[in-house]
């Protein structure tokens, strides 16, 4: 009993040095994931953000066929670093749709033409309502969304060269 | 020589100055917040329980703040989502489990009773009765 209350307090001090040294070598993931991942996405009907291109429903996610949805905005910066990944998935043959965040016509208009335009629909979501519907936490991320309407993958932050594979896989599997 | 040398120096130090403090484009949406982000409701009791909702939820972007305390446009965007759903007649309970619906607990200070979080709701109790347990040996042996 005297020899477990002398080593005590090393041990103690031995179990917190652990506890902060772990911490300090493998930081907390602070990345905020959807929990709308594997269940269907939030019903919404959001007007059309530029001319000639419809606005985006919900319902438009269940034609069978799987598509991206692309959080982003004009004011993003990290949106204008994935865009030619963007087109490059259109490419492929794989429908994007998009939600632009508080943004407006011109701004939206003026982003498509210097970065491309590689969206099928773009709704508006003036008051960030749709965003938080869908569990997203910034801009941009995307969401693959299957034929029935079901989200199966979130992408967080810019879609990059190394991404492109896993978002091609996850609509190969989700068709 | 030393007038050339210190307008060259100037002239770095402007570069410098350019290089250095000029702010990144603000990266803020082009839109102004909703009218509810900062705007309380007319009802003084909807807005009492809208806010301490607010207070108990955590801001997705500044993560150390609540919605209500944060300047971030995300938080703006969720005290406006509070405080429409509230002045609907939403209960705050209702609201809040909307939110962990579509990001998990982690949106909520107040976060409930399940396998992953029981240790916060233990840790105290068993804590305490460790106190009482040395407190009462020690207390003994200095009665004797």
């Amino acid at each position: 009993m005297k020899r477990f209350a002398l080593w005590a307090p090393l041990a103690i001090f031995a179990l917190l040095f652990a506890v902060v040294a772990s911490g300090l070598f493998r930081p907390a993931d602070k990345v905020v994931r959807s929990a709308m991942v594997g269940k269907p996405l939030p019903d919404f009907a959001l007007p059309a953000m530029v001319p000639g291109k419809p606005g985006l429903t919900s319902a438009s996610f269940k034609g069978g066929q799987p598509r991206l949805l692309n959080v982003f905005a004009s004011w993003c910066v990290p949106c204008i670093a994935e865009a030619p990944h963007l087109m490059r998935l259109k490419t492929m043959g794989i429908p994007i749709d998009a939600i632009a965040i508080r943004d407006t016509t011109p701004a939206i208009a003026g982003f498509l033409r210097r970065n491309g335009d590689p969206y099928a629909r773009i709704g508006s979501d003036t008051a960030s309502r749709v965003q938080l519907a869908l569990g997203s936490s910034g801009v941009p991320e995307t969401f693959v969304v299957d034929g029935r309407g079901i989200v199966v993958k979130q992408i967080i932050g810019d879609i990059r060269e190394d991404n492109i594979g896993e978002i091609v896989q996850a609509v190969r599997e989700a068709r | 020589m030393s007038g050339r040398l210190s307008l060259a120096l100037a002239a770095g130090a402007t570069v410098a100055t350019l290089l250095f403090c000029t702010a990144p484009a603000a990266a803020q949406p082009v839109t102004p917040p909703a009218h509810y982000a900062n705007v309380q409701l007319a009802d003084p009791a909807k807005e009492a329980s809208a806010k301490a909702l607010m207070e108990t939820l955590r801001c997705l972007v500044c993560q150390g703040q609540s919605i209500a305390d944060s300047d971030a446009d995300m938080a703006a965007d969720m005290r406006a989502l509070v405080r429409e759903r509230i002045a609907r007649g939403e209960t705050p309970a209702s609201v809040r489990d909307w939110l962990v619906s579509r990001y998990g607990d982690y949106v909520t200070y107040d976060p409930p009773l399940s396998g992953l979080t029981w240790p916060l709701w233990l840790a105290p109790i068993a804590l305490l009765a460790i106190g009482a347990w040395i407190a009462r040996s020690s207390f003994r042996r200095r009665t004797r």
